[in-house]
């Protein structure tokens, strides 16, 4: 037990703070680009220099701030669509035979286990100016031109919905499997109508799975980096681009540094609301 | 209870899978495409083999293919025995020091952005070098580290989960028979728990297989995995190599899927009867 306990402080912890430490240093040209944190200067005295200027640049130029705004805005409307897709199908999937069950259970877990570069990729080949889908609409006579899809941000929704939809459904699913059908039942002995029962019982019943699920999508779809790059074009602006650019093109270490603390700043108190509804979730099932 | 769903939810499950598939079905049938324009078919000389010739012929795809072969395995070997581990003193000690932190600590890597792992897993690479000479360089020991960090959080919840639902009575049967602590370990929890650290086995393997983002941050000069290779081929458009290569994960992955499942439903129905 000692053993994984250490792995992830050395390995997952001790990083954070090396990222919070080189997100306070200056800018240098050397090999590492970062100046350190403690130095001494003359014989005995040790100087600690804290940089603020990293974060006051965040704070100063607009593209990281948009960039910031952005990402929580796509990872929303992701989120709310993936529900929208996704509910139906836990819903459906929940409800099915038990036989069936497992079949379709089995068919929302395989794409997850095929690579997300892959199937993002196969996105540009429906996607793109002559590619699959405007090709079948101009054959069917619907358009004449080809539309213009890729590299727009509704590419981008399209992949991440696409990317994050079974991450969504599994845990609902998995909330809604344990669901006491009869409850329905009776509330339309009780004169409910199917819509009205599934509003006031299913729904506030299945509230744990839709915050779990949400959460799977939401926190990391806010960081996504393989997704806007390959089907967002060149003004997707999500602060997982930014950080990466930051890094490898302008080797900016501090920046990019400050850029993920605020990003972890931002998503720790969705992480530890995720981790109390998986607490819940957990304690419920018992 | 009546399984019947109404049209709403059958039509929307319908929908569901059609958007799920047809992407993935689209790559299929375009692998057999004569044509080097990917998404346009040739039909006078479709369907061919020959992008799967071509792939087989391609060093940088193979080589990258290799690395991320032996990457995969020792981190899902690894993720496997860190994993249960750390699973295994979440669900069956209660309180002990630390319980919360080990919680929390297996718990974030399933959500946190990869870019955040990976820039902050190359910043300790990097110190550390500096500190202590190790690691020397960047390559497929700091990718392995990387992956099995997060890897292992998957394993924890997958082993944890399975010890969390099963009787503890056998282990404390055959302690009470005198078996001491590390043998109920061996001979009674471990094949318990051996179908979910399969599953965990495989989990890791793929999510190492498929990483990009952590990858890049913690390779080194020489040590390009396939999802490096094939994002910086996507880039450049799309390619009909990268068609095929897509259709032959599928085909290993559905394979391994099915075959897991079946086996393991059959292992259900021997337990279910032997207990029955």
């Amino acid at each position: 037990m000692a053993l994984p306990y250490l792995w992830l402080l050395l390995f997952f912890v001790v990083p954070f703070i090396i990222v919070l430490k080189i997100s306070f240093s200056d800018m240098d040209l050397a090999i590492p680009p970062y100046k350190p944190l403690l130095e001494w200067v003359g014989q005995n005295s040790l100087a600690i220099k804290v940089n603020f200027e990293n974060y006051a640049f965040l704070f100063t130029d607009s593209l990281y701030l948009n960039a910031f705004a952005n990402s929580i805005k796509v990872a929303f409307l992701s989120t709310l669509l993936c529900l929208i897709i996704g509910y139906p199908m836990a819903y459906g999937i929940a409800r099915a035979r038990p036989a069936l069950r497992n079949i379709l259970l089995l068919l929302v877990i395989l794409p997850f286990w095929t690579s997300l570069l892959l199937r993002v990729y196969a996105w540009i080949g429906l996607l793109k100016a002559n590619g699959v889908i405007n090709n079948v609409l101009m054959s069917l006579g619907i358009i004449h031109e080809p539309l213009t899809m890729l590299y727009t941000p509704f590419a981008m929704y399209v992949g991440i919905v696409y990317s994050y939809l079974p991450f969504l459904i599994l845990p609902l699913y998995a909330n809604l499997e344990k669901m006491d059908w009869q409850l329905l039942e009776a509330a339309q002995d009780l004169g409910c109508r199917p819509w009205q029962a599934f509003f006031k019982i299913t729904l506030p019943l299945s509230r744990n799975g839709i915050l779990a699920g949400s959460m799977l999508v939401f926190i990391p779809a806010v960081g996504e980096f393989v997704i806007p790059a390959l089907l967002g074009g060149p003004n997707a602006l999500m602060i997982g681009r930014v950080l990466w650019d930051e890094f490898f093109s302008n080797r900016a270490w501090p920046v990019a540094s400050a850029v993920a603390i605020l990003l972890l700043i931002l998503l720790v108190p969705f992480m530890m609301w995720y981790q109390s509804v998986q607490a819940r979730e957990t304690a419920g099932a018992r | 209870m009546n399984y019947r769903s109404s049209i709403f939810v059958l039509t929307c499950i319908g929908l569901g899978f059609a958007f799920l598939y047809i992407p993935i079905l689209s790559m299929v049938v375009f692998s057999f495409n004569a044509s080097r324009l990917v998404t346009v078919w040739d039909s006078a000389n479709s369907p061919t083999l020959k992008w799967y010739a071509s792939l087989l012929h391609n060093e940088e795809i193979l080589d990258a293919a290799w690395v991320s072969v032996k990457v995969a395995v020792i981190n899902a070997t690894g993720s496997v025995i860190l994993g249960t581990l750390a699973g295994f003193g979440l669900a069956r000690f209660r309180q002990f020091r630390g319980r919360f932190t080990l919680n929390a600590m297996t718990t974030a890597p399933l959500v946190m952005p990869e870019v955040i792992t990976g820039l902050s897993l190359l910043l300790l690479f990097v110190a550390l070098e500096q500190l202590i000479g190790w690691p020397a360089g960047r390559g497929i020991t700091t990718m392995t580290i990387g992956h099995m960090t997060f890897s292992m959080a998957y394993v924890t919840v997958i082993v944890n989960s399975r010890l969390v639902s099963f009787d503890t009575a056998l282990e404390e049967a055959a302690m009470d028979l005198g078996a001491r602590p590390l043998k109920v370990f061996f001979v009674i929890t471990l094949p318990i728990i051996f179908p979910a650290i399969l599953s965990g086995w495989l989990l890791a393997f793929t999510l190492s297989w498929d990483d990009l983002v952590i990858s890049s941050f913690t390779s080194g000069p020489g040590s390009s995995t396939l999802p490096m290779v094939v994002f910086s081929k996507v880039r450049l458009g799309v390619s009909p190599e990268i068609n095929v290569l897509a259709t032959i994960t599928l085909g290993v992955v559905t394979t391994m899927i099915v075959a897991v499942s079946l086996w393991m439903a059959r292992r259900a129905k021997i337990d279910k009867a032997s207990a029955g």
